[in-house]
């Protein structure tokens, strides 16, 4: 089930465990990514906490935690090559992946629809 | 700043279009901060080949002496500056700053001896206080016109000779910081062989009506990147160069702003022409016995870039207060890493010098290091 918020991440949720990235759109606003700061593995977010930082040339971003959940695991390889953010948002540049406090409350967010209709 | 409501836009403003450039607002004015491909390659771009940035945003001012004797107008500058414009031969330019009477920097402009007149290019978002400041001090001998009719681009690179070469081969013969009149596509141009990014690189002034038509002839060399104010940005920090605002302001000096080497000894303490500037007691005393702080580069451990205004403390022990900040920050394309700027106190502006900042309560270790990052290419 693919969900997305209005703070431009994606979800792919499987079994209650939320992959979580920025979309393109996101990631093209932002520009080249030369720095990500990811979550420690086992840490525990609100919805809407800071749960990353990214970094382009020019600024600084955050990445909320688009639901509340236990960080289960994190994409190393983005830290250390973080143009795989901008190659590859949607795929090989997600951030982390989120065991969901409540899966219900994916129903809320938006779907791919949506989401389009939203940032058109 | 406020920005106001509506936007400026440069005479390019239909090109930047078709070429699909984000538009951001700088100094007044939508200018196109990076292009489709992105500031990273539009930096790179402009390293290993050559970038063309329209800076039309910038102040571009002619004056003449009112005795159309050049060397009148060349005095008369120098009651606004510490640099020697009197001294500046025909068909060159020079680096210089306007100062205030507390020492400290209104501006910084490029200065060039036209034969019969001066030419100043200086930042967008001064040019309407610089106007005034010359007017008020030079209205009487001078006559001073900002133009708004002309086109500003900066042709940057190591290609930039072979393209701008190809349009007049007298473009070949300019050193660096020579001006000249160049007729580019059959329109008379002005021409310096200088810039804003550590390359080898031309400025070009072009009446608005055909600068696109030029502009658009040297992006078809193929050698050409168009590259926007971000990439600017990113290449004039590795180059070690000042952004006004940022590492230097009105309550910096040239001393602190480690810019004393634009002040010619004829302007210094027993030179021919000392003095004689706002400032100048302030400032000639700093040049013989240094400021209390200064600006040196520093290299931040890691991949994470720091940012402008980010506090520089001297232990990542007992926090304290911070010694001095970061006044120029980003990521650095041709270095791989993060680069900075910064104002610290004298005693500790000592390369290799280690110091830290603080990014979200955690401790960033930095290295004082020698600018410029990335050593320049001029063709002196």
């Amino acid at each position: 089930m693919l969900k997305f918020t209005e703070d431009h991440e994606w979800l792919n949720i499987e079994d209650g465990v939320a992959t979580v990235g920025i979309t393109a759109h996101a990631a093209e606003q932002l520009g080249d990514l030369v720095f990500v700061e990811l979550p420690d593995d086992g840490s525990e977010f609100d919805k809407g906490a800071e749960a990353a930082t990214v970094e382009s040339v020019k600024a600084a971003s955050d990445v909320f935690c688009p639901l509340s959940g236990t960080i289960t695991e994190v994409n190393q390889a983005i830290a250390d090559d973080p143009s795989l953010v901008n190659s590859d948002p949607m795929g090989k540049g997600w951030f982390f992946k989120l065991k969901l406090a409540n899966p219900a409350d994916a129903d809320a967010l938006m779907d791919q629809a949506a989401y389009e209709a939203h940032t058109s | 700043m406020s920005e106001p409501k509506t936007l400026k836009e440069t005479p390019l403003a239909a090109l930047h279009r078709r070429l699909d450039a984000r538009m951001v607002p700088f100094a007044g004015y939508a200018m196109p901060v990076q292009y489709p491909t992105g500031i990273m390659k539009e930096h790179l771009a402009t390293r290993e080949s050559a970038g063309l940035f329209d800076v039309s945003h910038m102040g571009q001012i002619f004056i003449r002496a009112k005795s159309g004797r050049l060397e009148d107008a060349a005095l008369a500058l120098e009651t606004t500056t510490p640099v020697s414009v009197a001294g500046l031969k025909p068909g060159r330019q020079r680096y210089g700053l306007f100062t205030n009477e507390r020492g400290g920097i209104l501006d910084d402009f490029m200065v060039a001896n036209r034969e019969d007149h001066l030419f100043l290019v200086a930042n967008a978002a001064c040019k309407q206080a610089d106007l005034e400041n010359l007017e008020a001090r030079l209205g009487e001998t001078c006559d001073v016109t900002m133009v708004e009719d002309r086109v500003l681009l900066a042709l940057q690179g190591p290609k930039a000779e072979a393209v701008l070469t190809s349009l007049a081969p007298e473009a070949a013969e300019m050193r660096f910081m020579d001006v000249r009149t160049l007729t580019l596509s059959g329109v008379e141009c002005i021409v310096s062989r200088s810039g804003y990014t550590g390359e080898d690189g031309y400025e070009i002034s072009i009446p608005a009506d055909h600068a696109e038509a030029i502009a658009e002839a040297l992006l078809e060399k193929g050698d050409v990147a168009p590259a926007g104010l971000g990439a600017r940005d990113s290449l004039r920090l590795e180059a070690g160069l000042c952004l006004y605002g940022n590492d230097m302001d009105e309550d910096t000096t040239p001393v602190a702003a480690a810019l004393g080497w634009a002040i010619q000894k004829v302007r210094r303490r027993g030179g021919e022409r000392e003095g004689g500037f706002p400032g100048a007691e302030i400032i000639l005393a700093e040049l013989e016995n240094g400021a209390a702080r200064t600006r040196v580069g520093l290299k931040p451990e890691g991949r994470r870039p720091i940012r402008a205004e980010t506090p520089i403390y001297v232990s990542d022990e007992e926090k304290g207060n911070p010694i001095g900040s970061v006044t120029s920050g980003s990521f650095g394309p041709s270095v791989g890493g993060p680069v900075a700027m910064g104002h610290v106190p004298a005693d500790v502006a000592v390369p290799g010098k280690r110091l830290y900042t603080e990014i979200r309560g955690d401790f960033l270790p930095l290295t004082v290091v020698e600018l410029p990052f990335v050593a320049p290419c001029y063709k002196r």
